[in-house]
């Protein structure tokens, strides 16, 4: 008696599982967790309402900074059988074996914000956000701001990561191509306001004649600010300093619209809508043409700026 | 030389700074015999066998093995163990977490890569041999306690010892466990084997020794057959009976109790420390004490009185007056005072210096709160520093690296400051000079002379016969009797602690 | 009585041997590479105020929050014997519960403020309660008990403001991070020496430096004596919490935002070098709380020197771990009893050569 409703039970489990697998399309999301940044809350956030069951997704979610962690839990995604999982990984490097499982699997993968160092063929397409992008539309514009002499204030992020060297690598580039462009100051403030403040402060103590701080993100660059606000410094349109930031919080932006900062560069977080629609693709029996797709990013510049532009791309509370 | 001798001391000494920790002391061993080593604390039990084993090199004195004539220069416990002396302490120096042969023949190995079915085999053989109740490959951590320090022994045994030095092997074990390790003595006695045995438990030496070495102060006072020393000498001679400079001492009789209320009252009180429950009164300007060995649970019984341990039973009024007393505090703010028998441990702040030590207590009793104003504090420490006499450069000086019977004194100081109705003294005299010991009883009569209650415990007898009204005697953590008045003997005071009428 | 108090000072300027010594070097290595380094100077600032700038300044100013960290760090370490590796966290979660009440309100104003500094404080209280409890009272090692707060910390401060870097804006809040409009002087300058003048009365009308170091030096002998070491300990551990309180205040305050990533990061390292470098024993007992606070100025003088000899930035915490490391080995009793052989030695020397 025991056995046979035991038997009924699973039976049961198992149509209704069956039955929710046939209404949703179950997506497996790795990601860093909200709390890393403005950009991850976003892009976090931007993922839950996407997929969501009322698009018809059941997602199932795991967030970590560690890449051991994202890597068991992608296994474990695999053997749940998830339709597709969607992987924005915390190192570049070691995800061949779990993508190969999941290749194997059937399993279509779609890399989002962050590139994997891996066989093309591992995965069906990456959404990704090109900083060295980012920093070339930073570059850009500060070489057609036309000024005789360029006095870069330089403060990096953590170094070594994805955002610090395509941010950097440009300016660099501009700066040893051309005898106009200086870097007075290049120090790493790890991504941290208050020490981005303290670099710049010693900057100005030590006498250095600078005419531009780029910042490798917006809260540095805020640090910075601080510091010239301090010591008197003019900064923003018809300021002395021009301020670049990147990110595009919804804060930094104000900034930028008031003309306290010249410049910011958007790193794009909204990538599910462009995934969505390769799954949907997929669904409908059709084929992917691109295997890899750069998220349009763009530059604000203090003198073109919207309040629309502010309600679209501002990350995070004001 | 007598031919069956395995160890021959002679005229060994061994000075520390300060201390002569022995004086020209001669021990002989025997082979297959088991032989007790006795004396109270700081008789030089433990200094004799550091220096056979060669922890301490010895001052002066001959050290013969084996009936050979010629002395052997004991320099480290290497030496030791390669002239067949092996030792097992009261901890157990072994690695709990590996098996019992890994134990046994750790550091023993002469080839670099012995197979574990060889070391296992030979370990079990041995363990077979001696009829311990171990296995190889056991983990030695799952063996109880008993067996552990037996297979301790087995080690010792095994690297061909001829002299077996065995130093309170039975202070952590029960009666059953007790009794193994004596069949097991016993069995390597018929083996041959010279075993040094020490110990504080009396019956035991009765039970498994033949012959008994006493120690006291440093000193030989003699080698006895067992069967020609009662108990009841034996502890007259660890104790010692020679009297030193007591002139001008006199003690104060107090007049006969008539339902005067006691200072100090306890009923059935008892700590997580092992103490049985116990009464004890103390009345205004009364001098008692606690006697009996080290172990008896005297102490523990004052830590129960201060809350120093878990007060788990009993009731305690205070002049009349019910008081629950669970931590120090309770018993500070009753007007009890204690000096604890551990220094060092207990009693000290090392780093902080003699003023803070003065005032330490009188400081908490009056609360964080209120500070003792700089000025206050330093006429306090001058005060008692002149007083008592307290050696030390300046008040600012820390206690640490003062003389331990300077930082007895601050200790007393400290209590004194604090102006106790009722204080306790838990071995305030030892290792400290002869004079400064009389000072210390000149001072606990003349503090009851001035109506303080005064618990004085000392190992020394005659300390407490000379200041003490009354005492209690104990043996294994239970009061065995009461003396006072007449009873107030050595003799008598021997006897009750001995436990034996002969 | 006055040789006493002259051996009393002399003991005390022994003791800051090495912090003291760290700082003068740094000054007069800054003084030989740039003699303008430690001028003074009055800028207007882009309010239009009057301020006073210059590298001098700026340490003082940006060693605030690790000074007053410090001075807490010195009580737990002295009372428990181990540190704290929380404080980082710990001033982030009080740093947003700050940032959280402000943003609740409708407006920002000096109540709302004031509402804000003790809702911080008492979040930083609760958080050194945690800690305490499981060091006093479940006896676990500091270091392992604080790794709790250290490792979610953070994301308790993440959680309690829901957003990655919320910001605040308020003249006040302002005015507690750079400048009160009208004082030339940083205002983190001014909490410091308010932090700091608030211990000096703690010292001054209890004797709880007494009972710490008594807690801290011999536990045992401490509880005989009637002092009830859980409740010390405790008591150090919640005075560290109220120190972190105040530094995420003035930490937030100096951007008006917060992000509890990288708010005072890894400053817990610095906090403990400061207690060390201060010449105080990491083992606990007898403490100079202001030997700690040298020591954190010490700390910050480095990275300022470092950050205008523009000493590459990949380079700069391998630089600074080398000082630290000299300063470190120079304060260990090994070089201390060396030098004091030595000057034996030499004092022995030069007598014989005046027998001679």
């Amino acid at each position: 008696m025991k056995k046979l409703l035991a038997v009924i039970l699973c039976l049961g489990l198992m149509l209704t599982a069956s039955i929710a697998l046939a209404d949703n399309i179950t997506v497996g999301i790795i990601n860093n967790p909200p709390s890393e940044s403005g950009y991850r809350e976003a892009n976090v956030k931007d993922f839950e309402t996407v997929f969501s069951a009322e698009n018809g997704y059941t997602a199932k979610a795991f967030y970590s900074l560690k890449n051991d962690e994202q890597l068991a839990q992608a296994s474990q995604f695999i053997t749940d059988g998830v339709d597709y999982l969607l992987v924005s990984a915390a190192e570049t490097t070691g995800w061949d074996a779990v993508l190969t499982a999941a290749q194997e699997a059937g399993i279509p993968v779609f890399l989002f914000d962050r590139m994997i160092d891996c066989d093309e063929a591992l995965y069906e397409a990456a959404v990704v956000s090109d900083m060295r992008n980012q920093g070339i539309g930073a570059v850009e514009w500060l070489k057609a701001q036309g000024l005789e002499a360029y006095n870069i204030i330089h403060i990096q992020g953590a170094m070594g990561s994805d955002a610090q060297i395509g941010r950097t690598e440009p300016l660099k580039e501009q700066a040893d191509a051309d005898d106009a462009w200086k870097i007075v100051v290049q120090q790493t403030a790890t991504w941290d306001e208050a020490e981005a403040k303290n670099i710049t402060e010693a900057a100005i103590n030590s006498g250095e004649a600078f005419n531009v701080i780029y910042a490798e993100n917006d809260g540095m660059a805020r640090g910075a600010v601080a510091a010239l606000d301090e010591h008197g410094i003019t900064h923003g349109v018809n300021g002395d300093v021009i301020i670049i930031g990147f990110d595009c919080n919804r804060w930094a932006l104000r900034q930028v619209i008031l003309g306290n900062w010249n410049y910011d560069g958007q790193c794009s977080p909204f990538q599910a809508q462009v995934i969505s629609d390769m799954i949907q693709k997929l669904q409908a029996g059709e084929t992917l043409e691109t295997k890899i797709v750069i998220s349009n990013e763009r530059g604000f510049d203090a003198k073109t700026i919207t309040e629309e532009d502010i309600a679209t791309y501002g990350l995070g509370e004001e | 030389m007598e031919q069956n001798i395995v160890l021959q001391a002679r005229g060994i000494s061994k000075s520390f700074p300060g201390v002569k920790a022995l004086q020209h002391v001669d021990f002989t061993l025997r082979r297959g015999e088991i032989h007790a080593l006795m004396g109270e604390n700081g008789a030089g039990k433990s200094t004799l066998i550091k220096v056979l084993t060669g922890v301490y090199t010895r001052d002066e004195g001959t050290v013969f093995l084996d009936g050979v004539a010629k002395d052997v220069a004991i320099r480290s416990p290497q030496d030791a163990q390669n002239a067949g002396i092996s030792t097992v302490y009261q901890e157990i120096t072994l690695c709990p977490n590996l098996t019992v042969a890994e134990n046994m023949f750790i550091g023993r190995d002469k080839k670099l890569l012995v197979s574990h079915k060889e070391r296992e085999r030979k370990a079990d053989e041995i363990l077979g041999r001696l009829n311990i109740p171990a296995r190889a490959a056991q983990q030695l951590g799952k063996c109880s306690l008993a067996v552990q320090q037996m297979i301790a022994i087995a080690r010792a045994v095994d690297m061909q010892c001829k002299v077996l030095i065995l130093d309170e092997p039975t202070s952590s074990l029960d009666d059953n466990e007790v009794e193994m390790l004596f069949t097991l003595m016993r069995r390597l006695r018929g083996e041959g084997v010279g075993i040094i045995f020490v110990t504080h438990f009396l019956e035991q030496v009765y039970a498994v020794c033949d012959r008994i070495t006493v120690l006291r102060n440093g000193e030989l006072v003699g080698e006895y057959e067992i069967q020609n020393l009662p108990a009841v000498e034996l502890v007259s001679k660890m104790m010692g009976k020679e009297l030193d400079d007591v002139t001008g001492m006199e003690k104060r009789e107090l007049a006969p109790e008539d339902g005067e209320t006691p200072v100090y009252n306890a009923e059935g009180l008892s700590s997580a420390n092992g103490v049985r429950p116990f009464d004890f009164r103390i009345r205004a300007g009364e001098v008692n004490g606690f006697s009996g060995l080290l172990g008896s649970g005297r102490s523990e019984s004052v830590r129960a009185i201060f809350g120093a341990d878990k007060v788990t039973g009993g009731t305690v009024t205070i002049e009349g007056k019910p008081v629950k007393v669970k931590n120090p505090i309770d018993a500070m703010r009753g007007g009890i005072g204690y000096l604890p028998e551990d220094r060092k441990d207990d009693g000290i702040i090392a780093d902080l210096s003699v003023r803070d030590n003065i005032i330490l207590a009188l400081q908490v009793l009056r609360g964080m709160g209120h500070p003792i104003p700089k000025a206050e504090a330093e006429k306090f420490a001058d005060e008692y520093i002149k007083a008592l006499s307290i050696k030390t450069a300046s008040a600012d000086t820390p206690v640490g690296s003062l003389s331990g019977g300077n930082q007895q004194k601050v200790i007393l100081a400290r209590w004194l400051l604090t102006h106790p109705k009722y204080l306790i003294l838990d071995e305030p005299t030892r290792g400290i000079d002869v004079g400064t010991k009389t000072e210390i009883q000149r001072l606990v009569l003349k503090l009851a002379e001035e109506g303080m209650s005064v618990t004085f415990i000392s190992s020394e007898i005659e300390e407490m016969l000379r200041t003490c009204s009354r005492l209690i005697v104990m043996r294994d953590r239970k009061i065995v009797g009461e003396l006072k008045g007449s009873e107030l003997t050595q003799d008598e005071v021997m006897r009750t602690i001995a436990g034996r009428s002969e | 009585m006055k040789k006493q108090t002259g051996s009393g000072f002399g003991n005390a300027l022994r003791q800051l041997t090495v912090p003291l010594v760290a700082i003068a070097i740094l000054i007069v290595f800054n003084l030989i590479r740039d003699p303008a380094f430690f001028s003074v100077t009055t800028t207007v600032n882009n309010t239009g105020r009057t301020v006073l700038a210059g590298n001098l300044i700026s340490i003082i100013n940006g060693a605030s929050e690790l000074a007053i960290l410090a001075m807490g760090m010195t009580l737990v370490t002295a009372a428990s014997g181990g540190q704290d590796i929380a404080v980082g966290a710990t001033a982030a979660v009080c740093g947003s519960v700050f940032v959280k009440v402000l943003s609740s309100g409708a407006s920002i104003t000096g109540l709302s403020i004031l509402i804000a500094v003790v809702a911080c404080i008492a979040a930083g209280m609760l958080c050194g309660l945690f800690n305490g409890t499981l060091v006093s009272v479940f006896k676990i090692q500091p270091m392992i008990a604080t790794l709790i707060l250290f490792t979610c910390g953070r994301s308790i401060a993440y959680w309690i403001n829901g957003g990655a870097t919320p910001t605040v804006s308020s003249p006040i809040v302002t005015a507690i991070g750079s400048f009160i409009p009208g004082v030339p002087v940083p205002t983190p300058i001014f909490i410091v020496i308010f932090v700091g003048l608030c211990f000096g009365l703690l010292f001054r009308f209890t004797s709880i430096r007494l009972y710490m170091q008594s807690v801290g030096i011999n536990q045992r002998a401490a509880r005989l004596n009637g002092i009830n070491p859980v409740v010390i300990k405790m008591l150090a551990f919640v005075l560290l919490g109220v120190c972190c309180a105040f530094s995420g205040v003035i930490s937030v305050s100096r951007l008006s935002l917060i992000n509890h990533e990288t708010i005072l990061l890894e400053i817990e390292m610095d906090a403990i070098l400061a207690v060390a470098i201060g010449g105080n024993s990491l083992g606990g007992g007898k403490f100079r709380m202001a030997g700690s606070v040298l020591g954190a100025y010490a700390i910050q003088a480095l990275t300022t020197t470092l950050y205008a000899m523009k000493v590459p930035s990949t380079d700069i915490k391998a630089y600074k771990a080398v000082v630290i490391i000299l300063l470190v080995v120079l304060g260990s009793p090994v070089v201390k009893k060396a030098f004091a052989n030595l000057k034996l030695k030499w004092a022995q020397r030069s007598a014989k050569g005046a027998e001679a």
